[in-house]
């Protein structure tokens, strides 16, 4: 990678599970990517402004905690607001694919389940990106 | 003649056999092939293990074991609104349950409201919404609570839920001295690992020593502490680490205890203990073993506790959640088995069986049937509840409680270089070497070094899920908003506004805070409501992010 590639990992709402959002951020980090990582309890505000002071390409949000359905369209539609629809939003997490096929009409990146290789995501960005 | 078996290993047709096998525990433990008297030539019964009831209780924690009585079988259960999960424990104690464990969703675990706009999304998914008493009333309406033992997962606002479940009782005529049960309340590893964290440490340590103190006068029969390692191990720490950090936690509870002027002898024999079993089989039951040894010493040489009961480890088991795979999910009833198998042999007081859809969603009332009846057929067909600690004397076992003894030790050492544990997690340390652990273990599933069936071999091509996942309806949330706002209207705020002004003054002074807050509660304060109050006074935990 030329330029490195900025991605945001996000833990957003109450949700304290935090074991697969560092796995990948460091996967991504050993991968090339430059990592941020919020840390806990962040509102879709907080994340979609640090996404913006830290000028990202991506944000991956990591939600077990069945709120994705109220999160993701949040995160989105802040996004849209603050004409920053260029950043990727993708995730990770415990989603039904009955609410996967929902997040993805709404125009939500790849979300990936429980057992993925870190290395599918990996690809899945590099592919994105065109790297 | 362990030589002769390794030249036996080293011919090719041996070896390819062994190659997909593990040669180290999820510790990275090496493991021989076979373990000889010589691996426990050091061995001492009476010093090691000794009779099973008496110190140092490495066979067990009572003389009779299982003969005596089951372990209690306790499902961890929670999801919806109050009136959603108080069905589910009448189903439950219907089906041969003996004991309840409460499941709080997130909102109640932060201590929030489910009006709370923090809440949005979340409420009664991961667990059930109690926002006052008037929740927790509905959550036990018929269910007699002087008869029944609870367990309460809730950590940084457990002295306000516990008020909750007091005051409910006493509105059902029960007295407090009767209540039977545990909170969770260790904050240490909510730092570490599970993070539903409230207040900065020192408070919330305030808070637990009041806590102890008031349920030696007022509860008496109450576990104040489940000191957790199910959580660290959750986050991804190995078995070793799960092991030296909880009972580091356990060990600091004692200190501080004593610190704040309480008789070690009062307050030790209420603090229970609450263990991960993982797919290491041996390993697991050699951390149990060691678990019970370590404890007993510490207590007894170190704090200088004279009660026997003090220097109990009884715990609490679980099967380990993170090891449920989503795919072929039908395959986590025979993990779950094996974990709980593991459990029983290294004597558990309590299990709790996962259901076979968790990785998707709370249970099904099938899927949850399933995972009680694992635990009853181990205890009423497969004979394991008749011989007490059947692998004492095991040279492997034996060996392997020694070696993870030791190494709990070595992280002893460590942590008392840094300060003690309270200074370690402020430093980050606990939490740093989880990390690493849950990366490098990620790491060797993607290599193969570990193989998870279903997942990274033996794998369905195509595999569609085929069991069905419990869904929670989003009117819960409304329904929670829609009671919140009746019970603001109903009670009396004249009184609710005292108790919190009073709870306030209370947490100023040395006074033991759990009065003011049970007198809150009983006013129909909100879980909110007393939370904000005291975070007034004492602060916000906020964490560092690191990766």
């Amino acid at each position: 990678m030329d330029k490195k590639l900025r991605i945001l990992v996000a833990k957003p709402g109450l949700d304290g599970h935090d074991r697969g959002a560092k796995v990948v951020a460091r996967a991504l980090r050993d991968a090339g990517f430059e990592v941020i990582y919020t840390g806990l309890h962040q509102t879709p505000e907080m994340v979609v402004s640090t996404a913006l002071q830290e000028d990202v390409n991506a944000i991956g949000l990591s939600i077990l905690s069945g709120a994705h359905m109220t999160i993701f369209p949040n995160v989105l539609k802040l996004l849209k607001k603050k004409k920053a629809a260029n950043i990727l939003l993708f995730g990770g997490g415990i989603i039904p694919d009955e609410d996967k096929k929902i997040l993805y009409k709404l125009g939500i990146g790849k979300l990936f389940g429980p057992g993925t290789d870190t290395t599918e995501i990996i690809d899945y960005l590099k592919k994105y990106f065109k790297l | 003649m362990e030589k002769i078996w390794e030249a036996r290993l080293k011919t090719e047709k041996v070896k390819e056999k062994l190659s997909i096998i593990n040669d180290e525990t999820i510790s990275g433990i090496p493991v021989k092939i076979i373990y000889l008297p010589a691996d426990i030539k050091n061995l001492d019964y009476d010093r090691n293990l000794g009779m099973p009831g008496k110190y140092p209780f490495t066979r067990g924690v009572r003389e009779t074991m299982y003969r005596g009585r089951i372990w209690t079988m306790r499902q961890f259960s929670g999801f919806g609104t109050s009136k959603d999960t108080n069905k589910r424990y009448k189903f439950l104690l219907a089906h041969g349950e003996t004991g309840l464990s409460v499941a709080f969703d997130f909102p109640t675990l932060y201590g929030r409201d489910s009006d709370d706009p923090l809440s949005e999304g979340e409420v009664g998914k991961c667990g059930v919404a109690i926002s006052s008493l008037a929740d927790m009333e509905t959550l036990f309406d018929g269910i007699p609570m002087g008869d029944v033992s609870t367990s309460m997962t809730i950590n940084g606002p457990a002295s306000v839920v516990w008020a909750f479940y007091i005051a409910a009782a006493e509105n059902q005529g029960v007295k407090s001295k009767v209540l039977r049960g545990t909170i969770q309340n260790d904050i240490l590893k909510e730092y570490i690992a599970q993070k539903s964290w409230l207040f900065p440490p020192e408070p919330s340590m305030r808070i637990i020593t009041d806590i102890m103190a008031f349920a030696a006068k007022e509860v008496p029969q109450w576990n104040t502490i489940s000191i957790s390692g199910y959580h660290i191990r959750e986050a991804g720490s190995t078995a070793v680490q799960e092991l030296a950090f909880t009972l580091k936690d356990g060990l600091t509870y004692v200190e501080e205890g004593i610190k704040a002027g309480l008789d070690v002898d009062v307050f030790a024999p209420r603090l229970s203990y609450f263990f991960n079993s993982h797919l290491d089989f041996f390993e697991e039951i050699a951390k149990f073993r060691a678990a019970r040894r370590i404890w007993a010493r510490e207590l007894k040489n170190k704090y200088k506790a004279k009660k026997h009961e003090s220097w109990l480890v009884r715990f609490h088991t679980q099967t380990a959640g993170c090891t449920l795979t989503a795919q072929q999910p039908e395959n986590n009833i025979v993990r779950t088995a094996l974990q709980g198998l593991a459990a029983v042999l290294g004597g558990t007081q309590s299990l709790h069986t996962n259901s076979m859809d968790e990785t998707w969603a709370l249970p099904t009332e099938k899927a949850v049937l399933i995972a009680l009846r694992t635990q009853q057929l181990l205890a009423y067909e497969t004979g394991i509840a008749n011989v007490i600690d059947p692998l004492g004397g095991s040279y492997y076992v034996e060996s392997l409680t020694n070696r993870m003894e030791e190494e709990a030790y070595k992280y002893f050492d460590k942590i008392d270089k840094l300060g003690g544990m309270i200074k370690a997690i402020e430093n980050g340390f606990p939490q740093r070497e989880i990390a690493n652990a849950a990366y490098k273990y990620q790491k060797a599933v993607e290599a193969k070094r570990r193989i998870i069936v279903g997942v990274n071999d033996l794998v369905l091509e195509d595999e569609k899920l085929e069991i069905p996942i419990l869904k929670i309806d989003h009117q819960v949330e409304q329904e929670q908003h829609r009671r919140l706002n009746t019970l603001r209207k109903k009670r009396d705020n004249n009184k609710v506004r005292k108790a919190l002004k009073e709870l306030k003054r209370v947490a100023q002074s040395k006074e033991n805070i759990m009065y003011p807050i049970l007198d809150a509660a009983r006013e129909y304060a909100t879980l909110g409501e007393i939370c904000e109050a005291m975070k007034e006074i004492f602060g916000v935990y906020k964490e560092p992010p690191m990766f």
